[in-house]
Parts: C-alpha cells; structure tokens; sequence
C-alpha cells in the first residue's frame, strides 16, 4: 500500500459525520466497516490505465452548500440544464452536499413514487434503503474505491417507483461541486418495481482547475419484472476533479434498462458501467460518448453480462480524442453458460483529432453457452479527408465541416439523451470541448 | 459579358509522383455546356477533382483562373464559394448529418453573415426542389447520402446544384447507374439551370445523357489531356464508332495515363 492513498478520515470521524446526518444504525455500521475493509482491499485494476499516482486522497469531504428557494438564484451555468420554458417539477439540486432544491410533482407523490436525497430517503425509507445500498449491484469489498465510497458517502439521491407506475416526466437530479475541493461520494439508487418504468437524467458538474478533488461515485439501477428504466447522465467535472464512477445495473425478467451517459469529464477518469441482465427476456442498451482532451486519461468500460435467456445487450461507445488526451475503451459482453439464445453486441469507434492523443478500443465477447448470437465492431481513425472535401466542396469551412463530422459522429447517443435542456447542453459541452 | 468564365491552361496534376494530367486546356463561360468524354482512366475524374481542390492532387504546371483569379491559390471551400461545384463521381456518406442541415450550411456560406437564408425559404425551396426530381421527401432528414443507393445519391447531388447555385458546375457520370427515368429527371434538373449565367462541364461516357442535355461542345480526353474538341456530332461519332478512329488519327496505341505520349 502507498503512502497516498492514507486518508485522514478515521473511524471517529465517519461515527461522527453519520451521526450528524440523522443515519440509521445500519448505516453507520456499514460505513465503519467499510472503512476498516477499505485498508486491506486493492484499488481497481483498469485495463491498459495506470491509476497508481491519480489522486484519490486530496479532498474536502465535508462542504455543505446554501440551500435554493428559486431557481432563478442560481448561476447561469447551473441555470442552462434546465428546461426554464416548461420547468420540469421533478428536480433535485445537490449543491456540495446539501440537499439544496427538491421538487417533485403532487401527483407523482400520491402514487408513491420517491425522488429524494439519500439522507432523506435513509430516514424516512430505512428499510427500504438498507434493502437496496449496495446489495444487488455493487458490493462494498469489491475495490478499494468502493469500499472508502461506503464509507464517505455525503451525497446522491433515491429514486423508487412503485408496481405499475408509469413516471412520464423525467426526474432529473444536478450536482454541482460548487466549492473546488469537495469530495462528491455520491450515491444514486433507482428502483422501478414490476411493470413500471421512469427516466432519469443526472448532471454532474464543477469548475474547478488547478484545486484538486474527487468524484467516487456509485449507482445501483435495479429494473424488476418487466419494469423500464431510462438512465441518461452527463458527467462534466472540471480538470481538478478526479473521477471514480460506477455505474450498475440489474435488470429481470423482461425488463429494460437504456443508458445514454454523455461522460464529458476534463480530469481523469475510470468510469465502469455494468449490466447484469438475470431475468430472461432483459433487454440493456447502454451508449456512451466521450471528448478527451488536454491531458487527462480515461478508461471507459461498458460491460453486459448475460444471466437470463433471450437476453440482449447492446454496446455502443463513441469517442473524439483531442491534444495529447488518452483514452481506454473497454465493451465486454459477457453471456453465462445457461442464458440461451442471448444476443451481445458492441461496437466502440474513436475518432482521433490529433496525432498525440491515444485512443484504445477493446471489443471482448465472453461467451460460456452454445445457443447464441454475438457481434463486435472496434475502430479507431481519424477524420477522413474525402468527408472534408465533400462538405467543403459545397462551401462549408474546415472548421465547420469537422464540428459536422465530428456532431454526427457522437449523435447516435446525444440523441438518446432524454431531457432537451441536457441535450442541447451535452451538444454545447462537445462543442466546447472539441473547440 | 454574362456569367463566370473557367479558364484551364496547361494543366498538371500528380498524384504521388505519378503524372496524370499531362496538360490540359479548356475554357468554359456562363451559358456553355461542354461534355467531356474518353475511356476510363484517361483523367476525367482527375481534371474534376483538381479544379476543386482535392487534397491528394498535386498541381505541377499550369493555371486555373475563375472570372481572372487564381483559384488554385484558394482552399476548397473558397472555390466553392467563388462559384464552383462538383457533383462527385463518389459523393461522400456523413453519419449524423441531415440532408437538409447540410445543405442549409452550404447555402449559407456563399452568403453574407447576417444575409442568411430564412428557414421558411429554405424549406420552401428545398420542397420545390425535391418536387421538381421526383425525390422522397423523406430524403431530407436521412443522413447525408447514408445508405443512399447509388441512383438516390446522384439526384441528391442534382438537388445540390439546384439549391446553390453556382456559376459553374463540374458534373461527373451524374449519369452513372440512373435508371433511364432517372436520367430524363436529373437531366431535366440540370436542364433548369440553363441560362446565360451557368456554365456546366459534363463528364460522361454515354451519348444518352447528351440527348437530354445538348452539349455546345464536346471534347475527349486520352492519356491525361484533351486530344479532340468538337460538336454535339462529335458525341454521336463516339457513340456509334467508339475511340478507335481517334486513336488512330492521333497514332495514340494505349489511351490510359500511364503512357507516355
Ligand atoms: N488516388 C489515386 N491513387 C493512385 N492512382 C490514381 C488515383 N486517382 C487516380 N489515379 C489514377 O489516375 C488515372 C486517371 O484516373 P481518373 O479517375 O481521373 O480517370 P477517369 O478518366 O475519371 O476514369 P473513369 O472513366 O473510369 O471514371 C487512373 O490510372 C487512376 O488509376
Ligand atoms: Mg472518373
């Protein structure tokens, strides 16, 4: 073990910091282990990205943020991933750690639907909590990471739909890392009982350069019987933030969890993003697009294991790597011996736009049943040059006719984002990041 | 004078070291159409792509002059914006990219900033457009040429030239893989261009496309240079005896490029 990853956070302070919370026993039993498992736990291991010198110790666990009356306080840049037209009346803000806006709409709280910061939602729905923090997707021991996540966690938000509710706004979530150096340990669960289904957006955001700080985030998505779950997000942490995102879900019998993850951070990253699909007949359709640049390394893994017959799983990640950025992309599909007559598909593409930046794709299939279909598709290469002479044939600038390319490259997941206002932002991020 | 005119002198083109165009002359003004015609492999496409700029081409000799200025001193898109257009032998297929985005941006570089074309315009003239060739109107939002077939693409190409307006246009085989209603639309597009002010240069290898759209000159290029120039009756020749008695006449033995003269 290295001397960095020691953090000055001990069994006193968590007891403490849960205590102030108002958590539930379980919690602050499952932190306090957590923490003392997190000493002997190796770190992640992401394939071909050497994480061992990234930081994931320098940061403020503990900063709150005023609460919001209207959303007319806040900034612009916060202001911009709403839909201020028709504002949407299921919205929670994080602002640090604070729960610092929430609504959601009258009729959504009659059919028992929650949408509520963790804190809350562990203290007016304990068990139903405990029944979900980090039991059927991700487990406390799995990394390092994970386990210092369950120990720290100051953040995120529970979203529960109940049997046969069909939640027809979006819920959208924002978190914004207002003070440079706050840790953001959020974790998100979304439940969708049998037969319902929902969408969620969530927006992570920061603007912090040079301070240093670190996102260690888990979410559980869990879709029961023939529910439908449809997970967009938008990652767009600053340069000084370091990432740890995992992203899982766990889908049954027919059901169907659609995940379009814009992940626009300017820092290092490793985001992992896993589906298990149990029950037969579970559809996953998970897309990401991501811009690298400056420096920063990433390492992207979409992964869909196959439990349940007739199951499908679908990979799509697209990536543009700009400046000396590096950038690793797993798509595994993985079938189980048993889940016949399954279908795994990736496809990983990266568009290079300079000749420093690194771009790696790495298509896997593993495959332990007969009865099955199964496709990979991987590339990596550059604009190509008889595109640019079309397009500026009939006039269109280089510039212009690159930011074209380039936009209907990453379309087919910018389209799939659900809610307008974070589609045009995630287009505006692009824009900003590719230019 | 009416129109742009197009002056090509002595042109060279390489293309990795390799010596394609060995010289070409051929001079086209507002209200001309001239046919280019000559086996395969003899340059054509090559003359085409050099005048607009293709990156692979490298000019070695020679000049290209739009209305007096120096086009191979512009970039692509300023060619474009002088007045040239290609309709490409190959368009292009660019994911994510409607049809009907693309060709407002196209429009709208020729134009003044501020000075764009409204969207009702816009749309008004691409639906009169699309009319006009007979095309689904479903083909402006599908991708640019994006699993076009390769009848589909050529109209789209047609509807290009229809919506920008250039004051010369290079076509080239617009009438590759038409079927024969096809032609008579496409040439009928290209027909309504027609006036005093556009200039067009036509590649083909078949008379049929000349009985829609009557040429005012024909020309025929072999081993990288323009070795004939006629009349609409020269394309007849051609069609009914093919290349052999030019070849003979000009004690050419092998037509392609790769032959020295
Ligand atoms: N990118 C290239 N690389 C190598 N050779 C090339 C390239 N482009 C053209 N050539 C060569 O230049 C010559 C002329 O080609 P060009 O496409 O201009 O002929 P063309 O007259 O248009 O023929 P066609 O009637 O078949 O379309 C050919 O021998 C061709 O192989
Ligand atoms: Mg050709």
């Amino acid at each position: 073990m290295t001397v960095e990853t020691k953090l000055p956070y001990d069994l006193e302070y968590i007891s403490q910091f849960s205590q102030e919370q108002n958590e539930p026993e379980w919690m602050k039993s499952l932190r306090l282990q957590a923490l003392e498992q997190a000493d002997t736990l190796p770190m992640p291991t992401p394939d071909k990205t050497k994480i061992h010198n990234w930081n994931f110790t320098n940061f403020k666990h503990n900063a709150t943020g005023g609460t919001i009356q209207s959303l007319d306080e806040l900034p612009q840049e916060i202001k911009v991933f709403f839909d201020t037209e028709n504002q949407n009346q299921n919205l929670v803000i994080q602002r640090n750690q604070t729960a610092a806006y929430a609504s959601l709409s009258p009729k959504l709280k009659e059919q028992g639907v929650i949408f509520t910061d963790i804190f809350t939602a562990m203290n007016k729905h304990s068990d139903l909590v405990q029944r979900y923090f980090m039991q059927d997707a991700v487990s406390v021991d799995e990394n390092r990471l994970t386990a210092l996540h369950a120990a720290l966690m100051n953040g995120g938000v529970f979203v529960y739909v109940p049997k046969n509710v069909v939640v027809e706004e979006p819920l959208q979530s924002v978190f914004w890392q207002e003070d440079p150096e706050a840790a953001t340990f959020n974790h998100v669960i979304v439940v969708a009982e049998s037969n319902s289904s929902v969408t969620y957006v969530e927006n992570y955001i920061s603007h912090n350069k040079e301070e240093e700080a670190v996102a260690n985030i888990v979410t559980e998505v869990i879709a029961h019987d023939n529910a439908n779950i449809s997970f967009g997000a938008v990652d767009n942490f600053a340069q000084g933030t370091t990432v740890y995102v995992n992203r899982r879900g766990v889908a049954y019998r027919d059901a169907v969890i659609e995940w379009a993850l814009g992940q626009m951070n300017d820092g290092n990253t490793v985001s992992e993003n896993i589906t298990h699909l149990i029950g037969d007949n579970s559809v996953s359709n998970a897309k990401t697009v991501t811009v690298g640049r400056g420096k920063q390394s990433q390492n992207f893994t979409a992964k869909i294991v196959h439990f349940g017959q007739q199951s499908e799983g679908h990979i799509l990640q697209h990536g543009v790597m700009k400046d000396s950025a590096t950038s690793v992309f797993n798509g595994i599909g993985k079938i189980e011996h048993g889940a016949a007559k399954s279908n795994a598909e990736q496809e990983s593409r990266v568009l290079m736009l300079s000749k420093d930046a690194r771009g790696d794709a790495n298509p896997i299939l593993l495959i332990d049943e007969d009865d099955v279909t199964a496709g990979h598709a991987a590339s990596v290469g550059r604009v190509d040059p008889m595109q640019l002479f079309y397009l500026m044939s009939r006039g269109i600038s280089k510039q212009e006719a690159e930011r074209l390319v380039i936009h209907g490259f990453l379309a087919p997941v910018v389209k799939q984002i659900p809610i307008q206002a974070v589609r045009e932002q995630l287009t505006e991020v692009i824009e900003r990041k590719v230019y | 004078m009416a129109g742009s005119t197009l002056e090509i002198k002595d042109l060279h083109v390489s293309i990795e070291d390799q010596e394609i165009l060995k010289g070409v002359n051929l001079t086209i003004t507002g209200g001309e159409f001239h046919a280019v015609m000559g086996p395969n492999g003899t340059g054509k496409s090559t003359l085409a792509s050099a005048i607009m700029g293709h990156p692979k081409y490298e000019i070695t000799q020679g000049s290209v002059l739009l209305d007096g200025e120096d086009v191979l001193e512009m970039e692509v898109d300023e060619r474009a914006q002088a007045g040239l257009f290609l309709a490409m032998q190959y368009p292009s297929e660019i994911s994510g990219v409607t049809n009907s985005d693309f060709l407002r941006s196209s429009i709208n570089s020729r134009r003044e900033e501020g000075d764009e074309i409204s969207l009702m315009k816009f749309i008004k003239e691409m639906d009169e457009a699309m009319d006009y060739l007979d095309m689904d109107k479903n083909m402006a939002q599908r991708y640019l040429n994006e699993g076009f077939s390769g009848g589909e693409k050529k109209r789209n190409e047609i509807l290009q030239l229809m919506m920008i307006k250039p004051e010369i246009a290079i076509l080239d085989e617009i009438d590759s893989g038409l079927d024969i209603d096809a032609l008579k639309v496409v040439s009928k597009g290209i027909n309504k261009l027609r006036n005093e002010n556009f200039g067009c240069l036509i590649i083909t290898h078949y008379q049929r496309l000349l009985n829609y759209i009557t040429p005012d000159k024909v020309h025929v290029m072999m081993q990288g240079r323009v070795v004939k120039s006629g009349g609409p009756e020269l394309a007849q020749r051609l069609e009914a005896e093919g290349y052999e008695w030019i070849k003979e006449e000009l004690g050419i033995e092998d037509e392609t490029v790769g032959q020295k003269a």
